[in-house]
Parts: C-alpha cells; sequence; structure tokens
C-alpha cells in the first residue's frame, strides 16, 4: 500500500496508462501527440526567454552572503 | 492561539547580465535597484505605505518583509506584492542602466543560493505565547522543519563534488544551516532563531524565528508551509501529545533528508530509533489530522492545507511526484527539469539545467519559468494579479494598518517620522511617540490623536484610488495614499 516508504520510485515501464504514455512518444495516438507539442511549444519558449550561453549565466550568478 | 501574526522575510538574488562582458557587481547593481526606494522615503531602509519594510541587507540583497499578516491569504499575497515591487525597481534600473550607457537585463531572483554556494534567507515569523514551554516547542518543531522540505523545498540541482554526482534536491537552504537553534544568524545559520525580538508586548509573546526554509515562488507550497508550521504549532501549544521524532543530529539528518528524493533516508532519532523524512511528516500529518477533527478547522483554508499536506507526503513516499507537480515547487520545477533533460538529452550537470533552476526563481512576470508555466497551466496559483495590486498598497488589518496610515497620513502633511514595528514617532515631537505593543490592533486611538495634531485648518486629506496611483511613480507601492486638499478647492468627482 502507499504507506510504505521503500516503495520503488520507478515502476517498469508500461505497466500503467500514464507511464506508457510518457515513455511512448513514438505512439502516435492524438493524446501523446497533443503532449509532445504542448512540449514542444514550452521548450520553445524557454527558450526565447533564456540567455543561449546558459554557462556564463550560472557563472555571472554570485551574490555576496546574506543571513 | 486562535489568531497568530505571521511575516516573512525574503532576501532576493541579483545580476546584472549586459550583452557581453561582466555585469555590475551585485553592490553596484543593488545601489541602482534601491534609488526610487532611497528617493521616497530617503533611506535604503524603510516602511512602505502597505505597512512592509523594503531595505538593503547584509551583502547587498535586497529585502523585502511583510506586514504582519493575521491571515494566510493576505501574508502569501504581501509576500507576492514583494516580488512584484522588486520587479518594479528592476525594471526601472534596467532603463536607467541603459541611460547610462549600460547594456543587458537585471535579474532579480526569489531563490536561496547562488553558483559561488553563498546563501541568503527566507525567514519566517510566528507570533506565539509566552507561556509556550520552549524545549517541547523545539523537541517537535525541529524534526517538523528538518523535514518539512519534502513538503514545501524550493528543489534544487546541485553541482557533482567529491562525494555526489550532480542531482537533485529537495531543498536549496538545507547544506546551508549550521546549528539547530542559536541566536546568531548569519554566523552560524540556525533552523530556529531563538533572539527574542517580539515586537510585541514581550510578557505575553515571543516571536518564533525561523530561517530554515526555502523561498516560494508557488503560492500553493507557500500556503501549505506556513500553514502546517501553524498547525503544528497549534498542537504544541495546546499541549496534546506529539510523539517522540527528536533527531540525534538534525544538520546531519536535514542534509540527508535534501539529497534524497525518496524520503526514506534513515535518520536517527535521540532515542537511538531510526526514522525517515515521511514517517516523521506523515506522523505529525495524523495528528494534525486528529487534531483538527477534535478541535475543528480555525480558518477556512485547513482542509485545503490538510489534503496537500497528505498528498505531498504520499508524492515522496511512492515516487508519484506528478501528484503534486503542480502545487509543490520542487516537483514543478523537477517535472520541468525532468522535461527539458529528456528531450534535449542532458545530464543533472549540464549548465542549462542549472540556469533553468534559476530562472524559475526570475520575480519578472513575463521571463520568470515560474510564472510561465502558471501561464500553460502547469502550475497552480493562488493570488490574483488583482490582489497583488490592493497588497502592494493596502496594509493588512493589523498594526501594520496603523503604521500604514500613520506613516502615510505624515507624508501627505511633509511630517518627518520615525516608525519601526512597534514605535510611531513625529520627529517634531519626541516625547509623544507611541508604541503599539499589540499586533492585531488594526486601529489605535493615540495614534490618530497625534496625528490629528498634523491637521492644518482648512485642509483635508483625500485618499487616492488606485486608478489614481498606478503608473505614478516606479512602482505603485512607493506612492503616496493621500492628497492634502485645501479649502479653495472644490471637492473632485468620484471616479468611475
Amino acid at each position: 500500500m502507499a504507506a510504505q516508504p521503500q516503495k520503488q520510485p520507478h515502476r517498469p515501464g508500461g505497466e500503467e496508462q500514464d507511464a506508457a504514455a510518457e515513455a511512448g512518444q513514438t505512439q502516435a495516438n492524438p493524446q501523446s501527440q497533443q503532449r509532445a507539442e504542448e512540449l514542444d511549444s514550452l521548450l520553445g519558449e524557454i527558450d526565447t526567454v533564456l540567455e543561449a550561453n546558459a554557462e556564463e549565466f550560472v557563472k555571472g550568478f554570485v551574490q555576496k552572503g546574506g543571513q | 492561539m486562535d489568531r497568530r501574526v505571521y511575516g516573512v522575510e525574503t532576501e532576493f538574488g541579483i545580476t546584472h547580465r549586459p550583452t557581453s562582458g561582466r555585469g555590475l557587481p551585485p553592490d553596484e547593481l543593488a545601489r541602482y535597484l534601491f534609488r526610487p526606494v532611497v528617493e521616497f522615503g530617503r533611506s535604503s531602509n524603510i516602511f512602505i505605505p502597505n505597512g512592509s519594510r523594503l531595505y538593503l541587507d547584509v551583502g547587498s540583497h535586497p529585502e523585502y518583509a511583510t506586514a504582519e499578516c493575521d491571515q494566510l491569504t493576505d501574508l502569501i499575497a504581501s509576500d507576492r506584492a514583494g516580488e512584484r515591487i522588486m520587479h518594479d525597481l528592476a525594471v526601472w534600473t534596467e532603463q536607467r542602466l541603459h541611460e547610462d550607457g549600460f547594456t543587458g537585463q537585471v535579474y532579480v531572483l526569489k531563490n536561496n543560493v547562488d553558483s559561488a554556494g553563498n546563501s541568503y534567507g527566507s525567514h519566517e515569523n510566528y507570533l506565539i505565547p509566552r507561556t509556550t514551554h520552549f524545549r517541547r516547542l523545539s523537541g517537535i518543531l525541529l524534526p517538523f522543519l528538518v523535514t518539512r522540505q519534502i513538503i514545501a523545498g524550493a528543489g534544487r540541482v546541485v553541482s557533482a563534488d567529491e562525494q555526489r554526482p550532480a542531482h537533485f534536491a529537495f531543498s536549496q537552504r538545507a547544506d546551508h544551516m549550521w546549528e539547530g537553534i542559536s541566536s546568531a544568524t548569519t554566523r552560524s545559520r540556525p533552523i530556529i532563531n531563538t533572539r527574542d525580538e517580539p515586537h510585541a508586548d514581550a510578557a505575553a509573546h515571543r516571536r518564533l524565528h525561523v530561517i530554515v526554509g526555502d523561498s516560494n515562488m508557488s503560492t500553493t507550497t507557500s500556503l501549505l508551509r506556513y500553514g502546517a508550521t501553524d498547525l503544528v504549532l497549534r498542537m504544541i501549544e495546546a499541549g496534546v501529545p506529539i510523539g517522540d521524532y527528536e533527531l540525534a543530529n538534525p544538520i546531519a539528518a536535514i542534509r540527508a533528508v535534501s539529497h534524497d528524493l525518496t524520503g526514506a533516508a534513515p535518520l536517527r532519532l535521540r532515542s537511538g530509533e531510526e526514522t525517515t523524512a515521511v514517517e516523521i511528516q506523515r506522523g505529525l500529518l495524523r495528528r494534525a489530522q486528529r487534531f483538527v477533527g477534535e478541535h475543528g478547522s480555525h480558518h477556512e483554508q485547513v482542509p485545503a492545507i490538510l489534503e496537500l499536506w497528505e498528498r505531498a507526503v504520499e508524492a515522496v513516499a511512492t515516487g508519484e511526484h506528478h501528484l503534486i507537480e503542480k502545487d509543490i515547487d520542487w516537483a514543478i520545477k523537477k517535472k520541468l527539469l525532468d522535461d527539458v533533460a529528456a528531450s534535449r538529452g542532458l545530464d543533472w550537470d549540464h549548465p542549462r539545467l542549472e540556469q533553468i533552476d534559476y530562472a524559475y526563481h526570475d520575480v519578472h512576470p513575463q521571463r520568470g519559468l515560474f510564472h510561465l508555466l502558471v501561464r500553460r497551466g502547469m502550475a497552480s496559483e493562488l493570488i490574483s494579479e488583482e490582489q497583488i495590486q490592493q497588497a502592494m498598497v493596502t496594509p493588512p488589518p493589523t498594526r501594520a494598518a496603523v503604521r500604514g496610515k500613520f506613516l502615510s497620513t505624515a507624508r501627505a502633511y511633509g511630517a518627518e517620522v520615525t516608525v519601526d514595528w512597534v514605535h510611531h514617532k513625529l520627529t517634531d515631537r519626541p516625547l509623544e511617540a507611541v508604541m503599539v505593543k499589540d499586533p492585531f490592533a488594526a486601529a489605535d486611538q493615540r495614534v490618530d490623536d497625534l496625528l490629528a495634531k498634523l491637521a492644518q485648518p482648512g485642509t483635508q486629506l483625500q485618499e487616492r484610488s488606485r486608478a489614481e496611483r498606478c503608473g505614478r511613480a516606479v512602482s505603485l507601492a512607493l506612492t503616496d495614499r493621500y492628497r492634502l486638499t485645501g479649502p479653495a478647492q472644490p471637492p473632485e468627482p468620484p471616479l468611475i
């Protein structure tokens, strides 16, 4: 039951509908197609707002210590 | 306590990204950001008309401390208002930098770590009765706070080090805490800070100062964070038996919990037994459910808080993170990172993922990734735009309302004042300063009497509508609430 903290975090693939849909982006059903399109659109939008050079952004983000 | 005063203080990270080369150093950038604040209040450490405090803190972090709130939605809205004020200041700064010949963008990030390992905080304040037994308080509250990150952490991409490969952790702050309880903040960073400044009647109240929390972008996560903490405090205050979760080593535990997404890392109790973060959270949740069952909900969000608490604990226990992928910061962020990593073939040590981690906390309503996810329905949001605007100008109905009225009235008459959380002083009448020790008091006759002395014959104060205040300054929060009108002017027609 759900109360077991030892439960495996990863389920065997294909055991459930969700897992199958997530893993199976090759499947051509309309739902996974829509999900793939949404993901593409999300990643595209993220690319437009993020600075292209990730490493420079990360290295440049240095503060002084606070509390 | 049926009513409690809450507050949260947020330190923000800032960075300037020019189109090429190095940006302004953070202290210089902070001075730019705070120019409009200094212009409004003649200091870089001021209380503003909504009753909150805006200041530059240790290490040049812009900081916003919410006014005293007695409702969780007011607290969360005030916190969001602080983010919006920082955004307004950043927009102004960016324009100003361009006028001064610089290029690029200014970022204000509501997170808790930079890429060099510096940490800055999100400090919570809870008013508790002085009678609360402190030993009992810390014995129960510490294990709760050590494990609270699994239900309220902001999540973090952790770079590889000698011990571990790069990975995702629950918490931003966990690796930066050094003590369980102490009176220091900067030096040793305790989980609970005992410096006893109640900002209230010290015989009746204590201010519990919690500095272990991550800054939350998600308002549902904020609700759970403050709401669950309040419930645990209520049980402590009520004296109900809660069980023994006292940890042998809270600091070792908080780190172990942060880096183990299964919530099953063994934690040793002082009794010698072993437990896990999931078991501690589940145990406290069950106790809270029973407590609410017996005593009833003390505010209307209690059922939602308990439901979310349960869902978050089970999401960790079962690894079914999708249960909370719209509601809890670490899970929202992790889903985004997983999606990007999977479709672009990136590992946890890729800088793009660390950049996304930072960008999640960008307060910019268009550019910030958390806000982007809200627009796409991939993260939930409790606070409306209307509530944010309202919170930027309106103090919550607590002592903050007294402070806000005092400040705004004095400003209208051009009178200089000194205020803090408790004191209200007109500089010209130092002996008549008023202390308001009751943080729940939304009105105070003595303060009204003091303000009446400012009144000039034939003039009156007119309250500006929000529409009138909009667009008049760098930030709506830095506009005047009252206009002083003379006797000669006819009353203005009401705005429609």
